[in-house]
């Protein structure tokens, strides 16, 4: 999950390293720091604006250390369903209970269904729909197109999913 | 000039659209001598080639003696056996009795024939190498597309890592017109059978077979992975409606029918508008992934009878040049 957080620091030198080192201790990968030091407070302290992803679990403890070495933790924002995709899916959408296919999604916490636009021909011909998923990260957003295709399955539709344009799909580690 | 010698002499076996545009296109190239050819009926020795396509177009037959298309393999004199009886996915014969004989009697094997390969890739590659001769099949996959001598020759210093693309050009022409001009997929299927695009039994291609037949051997060819056809997970284009395809317009995108050899799957997939394997209509299109050059793609026409023969001549006239 990616955090944003605005920080208060001490002005002094090294004080950054309090925020870092518990950040990448607890397996978090840091994308941006910036310094206000044209907003110095009337406490001496400076505002420090951080962006990084790291699991959300570890979320708890990074905020315990950080207080314990005398940061100031101003707020914390957590940048939700950054990762977006596009689903087809043809069948008997509605017949198979629409709300449970949304819900199964939506109930992972990691991702949700955000746009879902019909197309019913007639009642007995399958349906077709675009699936708009959101999700926290690229990873939690594979993980929620496994699920949707599992779902698929269960209710005989076809689901039709982008290509992958990352590169060839499989990854480039296991190429033979 | 020593005729005799200098000259590369063929069979033709199998005489339908791709043998015939083989003759076709053999009669412009005069290195090149067809020795004899056959069909389903008999074989037709040291063909006049004007004359045996006329008589196949009046429905007539070509044979002209009592040899059969093994007959020719084992005991005419000639350097390749162009192999382009149909595809047979069950168990690859005959073509696979004609490639075993000919590469046992060291004749160099040109095909557009699937069959054979997705049944015993690496048994005949095998036998190709240990009696020296050339197994070349450049017109199985993507027709007149360059796709396996393109990896195999001109991006010889690079690895691949991974190869998929639109591999069906019946598909891909189904899947283009549902989605051009909101006709149902029935509708576009009787259009495509009309017009000779599509078989009068379509499973082979709209069930995803054919691509998958592609895939497998792409996998063995480049990958080294000893696939057949029960190793690809297959889904067709059977049931996308053409609602479904304006759905996926409307938000940028079409359908096609995609083949991906690393993954040994072929399933429609969703490819944005400005994508490189967004081709239309009959053509085929393919992306190899590489190390060194990044990816590439190329487009060409998949079918067709002269189309597919000029992959098979560019086969043949590479053995040639490796033989002098």
């Amino acid at each position: 999950m990616r955090i944003s957080m605005d920080l208060e620091l001490q002005d002094t030198p090294g004080q950054l390293m309090h925020v870092l080192t518990p950040v990448s201790d607890l397996g978090g990968n840091v994308l941006s720091v910036v310094h206000h030091h044209d907003k110095k407070t009337f406490r001496n302290t400076v505002p420090v604006s951080v962006i990084f992803d790291i699991e959300e679990h570890m979320l708890e403890e990074l905020q315990k250390g950080l207080e314990k070495s005398g940061v100031t933790i101003v707020r914390i924002g957590k940048m939700r369903l950054r990762a977006r995709t596009h689903i087809l899916l043809i069948g008997h959408i509605i017949h198979t209970d629409l709300m449970q296919t949304i819900d199964e999604i939506d109930s992972t916490g990691f991702a949700e269904v955000q746009d879902l636009s019909l197309s019913m021909p007639a009642i007995d011909d399958p349906s077709s729909a675009v699936v708009t998923i959101m999700a926290t990260g690229k990873e939690e957003l594979k993980k929620s197109v496994e699920i949707l295709k599992d779902i698929a399955e269960r209710k005989d539709m076809l689901v039709i999913v982008p290509i992958d344009e990352s590169g060839i799909s499989g990854g480039l580690s296991n190429a033979g | 000039m020593q005729d005799s010698t200098s000259l590369f002499k063929l069979s033709i076996i199998g005489f339908g659209a791709v043998g015939q545009g083989v003759a076709k296109v053999v009669q412009n190239m005069p290195q090149l001598k067809v020795v004899a050819i056959a069909d389903s009926k008999g074989v037709a020795l040291m063909p006049d080639l004007e004359d045996v396509l006329a008589l196949k177009r009046a429905g007539q037959p070509i044979a002209n003696s009592d040899l059969t298309a093994l007959d020719v393999i084992r005991i005419v004199d000639h350097d390749v056996v162009v192999e382009v009886t149909p595809t047979n996915i069950d168990d690859g014969e005959p073509g696979l009795t004609h490639f075993r004989e000919a590469l046992k009697n060291k004749r160099n094997v040109v095909t557009s024939n699937k069959g054979p390969l997705v049944a015993a890739f690496g048994e005949l590659t095998q036998l190709a190498c240990t009696q020296g001769v050339g197994l070349r099949y450049e017109a199985t996959v993507g027709g007149a597309m360059p796709i396996i001598n393109l990896i195999r020759d001109t991006l010889a210093g690079a690895r691949v890592l991974g190869i998929r693309g639109v591999l069906n050009g019946t598909c891909n022409y189904i899947l283009t017109r549902m989605a051009e001009e909101a006709l149902d997929y029935d509708q576009v299927l009787s259009e495509a059978q009309d017009m000779g695009i599509a078989e009068a039994d379509p499973t082979y291609d709209v069930t995803g077979i054919d691509t998958a037949c592609k895939v497998v051997i792409l996998a063995n060819a480049f990958f080294d992975r000893n696939a057949t056809f029960k190793d690809v997970n297959l889904t067709g284009i059977e049931r996308i409606t053409q609602d479904a395809l304006q759905l996926a317009r409307q938000r940028g995108f079409v359908v096609k029918l995609i083949g991906d050899v690393q993954e040994l799957t072929v399933s429609p997939k969703l490819i944005p508008l400005g994508h490189p394997l967004n081709v239309n209509g009959t053509l085929n299109a393919a992306s190899i992934l590489t190390d060194t050059a990044g990816e590439i793609t190329v487009a060409g026409k998949g079918a067709g009878s002269i189309e597919t023969a000029s992959a098979i001549l560019s086969d043949v006239l590479s053995l040639m040049r490796g033989r002098d």
